[in-house]
Parts: C-alpha cells; structure tokens; sequence
C-alpha cells in the first residue's frame, strides 16, 4: 500500500490530503458514539470498540501523510509502545486501576509535551523559514506547560498510589504561597513566549518550572484525595491534547483533547462534591490542608456491639440489606466473601443492594469495577443519590471495611 | 492563518459542549471506564507524535517524536484492552446465571 501511494505522491496528494482527513473525521464521530454509548453498561462495550477502530483509522491515515519521509523511528515507537502496553492492558489488576489510569495520564501528557517541545525546536530552529506566529506560540506553549505539570504531577499520583512514595501528604510552611508563586512565574514565562517566540531560555525554564510544579502540586495530598487529584490530571492531560491540536493544525486532536477534557473536568468536580469540598478548594491546590470535615458528630447516639453470631441471625432473617463497601473491603480482596454472603442471604429470601459512594475507591466508579469483577450483576450497584432513601425501609445496612469470613461462615450455620 | 485558529476554537467549544453534555450522562457505575476511555481516545496525540517521528527535521526530533509514538501507542493499545477487559465485567443478573448454568 505504501508503494502505491509514493508512486502516485505528485498527482494524488491532493486525494491523500482528503483521505487522511476522512480518517480524521471517523475518528472524531466514532469518539463521540464510544462516549454516548458509555451512558448505558449494555451498549458500553461494543460502542467502545468502535471508538478503537476509529483510532485505528487515524493512525493509519496518518501514517500517509506528505510529511512522513521515513519510518524506522515510527515502527520502533510502535512496537515498543505495543509491547509495554499490551500487558498493561491485559495484565493489570483492577485494584491497581487507580495507579494504571495515573501512569497513563502521564505517557499521554509526555506524549502531547515531547510532540510540542520538538515542533518549537523545529519552528524556532536554523531551517525555520518564518517567525513562530504568536496564536501557534500560546498553544504550543499551553501544550508544554500543562503536558509537563501533569507527567510529573501523575507520577507522584502513580507513585503515591502504588506506595513506593509516603502516602501521606507532605507538607511544610508557606505551601500554598510557594505553589501560586511558582504558578504564577510559570505563567509569565508563558506569556512572555507569546510576545517573543523566539526567547528560547524562557521555553525551557517555563517546561522546567511545570515539572517542579506538577511535583509540588500533588505532593501535599493524601491517598484519600487521589480520586480528585486523578480527575483532573485527566483533564490537564486532555487539555495538553486539545493544545496540540491547536499547535500543529490537527482538529481531531481537538476533538478528542476536548472530550478528555470536559470529561476530566466534570469527574472533578462530582468528586470534590462527593468529599463535601468545593471545586475551588480543589482547583487552587489546597486539596491536602481541608480539615477532616466530613465525620459527622456521633455525641447523643448510643452505640451497641453486637457479636458476629447476633449479626448472622439478623442478616439471615432480615428482608431488605444494603451493602455499603468501603476500601477496606478492597484492599482485604473481600468482594468475592460479599457476594459470598449476599447469595446466602438471597438464598434465605432477603433482597441485597450495594450502596456505592462515589468516592468509595481510589478513583471516580473504582469501587463499581471491583464488585463488577466479583461478579456482582450490576442492576444492583446503586450510587449514592439513589439509594439514600432506601435506607429508612432496609432491615439491615451492612458497612464493610475489613474482614469478612467470620460473618459469612456464621451465616452460613444459621 | 487567523481564521484558521477562529474555526480551530470553534471546534475546541463545540466538542467540549458534546463532550459535557454526554458525560454528565455517564451513570457513576461507569466513571472508571470513561476514565480508562477517555484516556485512550486522547492518545490521539499518536498522529502528531507520527508526524514528528517521521519528518526527518533532526536527529533530537525524530528521538523525541519516536518516545512520543512509544507513549501514546501505550495508551492506545492498553487503553482499549483495559476499557474492553472492564465492561465485559458489567453484566446482567440473567446474563450472570446463563454463565453459571
């Protein structure tokens, strides 16, 4: 095919041009139907394959375009890109979503950076034949910027969440000022790009300073404010995308950029609200300093223990349960032990609903993949808003952190 | 060239006006998925990543446009397996006792 479309490369390049672009076109209608369909878990599936034959067209619409001379570098890239993530595809385990979607924020804003750092090399190098215009420089540069803030700010996420760094936030005094300063000169840099494409030095500190920030961004925040912190580098990483659309003249790019984006943006803002924060607490970087708010006073209520026995008997005989799992349950591998227990007590003629908050797991619908996994049909997955009523007429609410097998076994002799 | 950039926002507010009025409709059970998604559909950056590798600007361009390529075919290839692998996992309850039975 290759040879085909270099022998007719004179006359058809005008035909080529369209093709890459039809491709282009599939590519951003195929997205947007993978992400409708996304709105139903029946047609989840299928809708989603869809959206990677779309990307599948891309590439190689791309992979004709005038501008590709040679193609040892690309299948290098292709094949080592191939070999890396197939495994974390298939391989990963879904407690470890959480980490796999923050490493890849980060290969996707290297991406969207190195795409940026090497066209400004090219546009500002010796074979430039014009001045960067300023609107290319401004996206260029907002690619760079955000694409480096959030390839470091994701790796801490990456490395909080896999605990080869302190989970804990680390703070010191004068955070926040050092944080918005150093926001705020990486700004200037940018804007000073603007008006001189060609100051070179300032490209580099400014790429320079995103790296420390995206650092220092993520450094004070804890491992229950992850499933925040991971929305929005989703969304940084997005954006870096929608900028390199920008910068090199590519609209699905901006499509797709966009679409991340937005997404991003909104899963951050469901999960400030879910923690009880607002989004502006979150967005100006001070997510790990909020104080531990959300407990609600237990002063006036009487708390009674009762033993694992007592527990089974109710369970065994209650009618209506709802099962609010906490990561704990996750972090012991207790969801198969729940089911476990749910199918003895449907057995027992109780009805089961699984009550999920949002923030549950380690990042936005975490906890819904992993009952999801454990086999758990998913009509019975309620969020938050759904079931809170229900609880008024439940018999027994059943919330799980830890351990389960005591519980189940004692069931089980009822 | 500043029309170019007019349209080019033009189409930067409409698909994020698309994108904000599907994903509010994306129930909570599904957040993670759409997360895995949207991340291997912006790993479209891969057909600039293309270009670069495979212009012949400079020897430090093609090196840098080459890991780009090695990056965003990660998350194309495992970001779709992923998703894929997540969703078959949402089942029915009837599709569940077929696979018992």
């Amino acid at each position: 095919m290759l040879t085909i479309v270099a022998t007719e490369a004179s006359g058809g390049s005008m035909t080529r041009m369209l093709l890459t672009q039809a491709t282009y076109l599939a590519a951003g209608v195929f997205f947007i139907l993978g992400l409708k369909s996304l709105t139903h878990p029946d047609s989840a599936r299928k809708g989603m394959q869809q959206a990677a034959i779309g990307m599948l067209l891309a590439i190689v619409g791309t992979l004709i375009v005038e501008e590709i001379v040679e193609y040892q570098w690309i299948i290098a890239g292709l094949v080592v890109g191939t070999a890396i993530g197939y495994p974390l595809g298939t391989r990963v385990p879904m407690t470890a979503m959480p980490q796999r979607i923050a490493v890849s924020h980060m290969f996707g804003a290297l991406a969207a950076s190195l795409v940026g750092i090497a066209e400004y090399l090219h546009r500002t190098g010796p074979d430039a034949h014009e001045v960067l215009p300023r609107a290319q420089m401004a996206a260029l540069g907002f690619e760079v910027l955000f694409g480096s803030l959030t390839v470091t700010g994701s790796f801490m996420a990456f490395g909080k969440l896999q605990e080869f760094l302190p989970g804990r936030p680390v703070t010191y005094a004068g955070q926040n000022a050092v944080n918005i300063g150093a926001f705020i000169v990486t700004i200037g840099l940018w804007g000073y790009l603007i008006y001189d494409p060609t100051a070179a030095w300032a490209f580099w500190a400014m790429t320079a300073a995103a790296f420390i920030i995206g650092i220092s961004l993520v450094l004070p925040i804890g491992g229950a404010d992850m499933p925040v912190v991971v929305s929005l580098l989703n969304s940084y990483a997005g954006l870096a995308a929608s900028a390199t659309g920008f910068a090199i003249g590519n609209t699905v790019l901006i499509i797709a950029g966009a679409l991340d984006g937005a997404s991003g943006f909104i899963l951050s803002i469901i999960m400030s609200k879910a923690m009880n924060r607002s989004f502006g607490n979150v967005i100006f970087g001070a997510f790990g300093a909020a104080p531990e708010s959300t407990a609600r006073s237990t002063a006036g209520l009487t708390v009674k223990s009762i033993t694992a026995e007592d527990a089974a008997i109710q369970l065994a005989y209650a009618g209506k349960v709802i099962v609010v799992p906490g990561y704990g349950m996750a972090v012991a591998q207790a969801q198969h032990t729940v089911r476990e227990l749910a199918e003895l007590i449907e057995k027992k003629g109780g009805e089961v609903k699984y009550a999920i908050h949002p923030v549950a797991g380690r990042m936005p619908g975490h906890m819904n993949v992993l009952l999801a996994e454990a086999n758990m049909p998913y009509e019975k997955l309620y969020d938050m808003e759904e079931i809170n009523a229900e609880f008024a007429t439940a018999d027994v609410a059943l919330v799980i952190g830890g351990s389960l097998m005591k519980l189940v076994s004692e069931v089980k002799q009822v | 060239m500043t029309t170019t950039y007019i349209l080019q926002l033009y189409v930067f507010i409409l698909a994020g006006f698309v994108g904000y009025n599907i994903i509010t409709r994306v129930p909570p059970l599904l957040h993670t998925p759409l997360m895995s998604a949207t991340n291997a559909i912006s790993a479209i950056s891969i057909v600039g990543a293309l270009v670069t590798a495979g212009s012949r600007h400079s020897l430090l361009a093609s090196v840098l446009g080459m890991i780009a390529v090695t990056c965003a075919t990660i998350n194309v290839v495992g970001g779709f397996i992923i998703t894929d692998r997540m969703l078959g996992m949402f089942k029915h309850a009837d599709a569940k006792k077929d696979a018992a039975s």
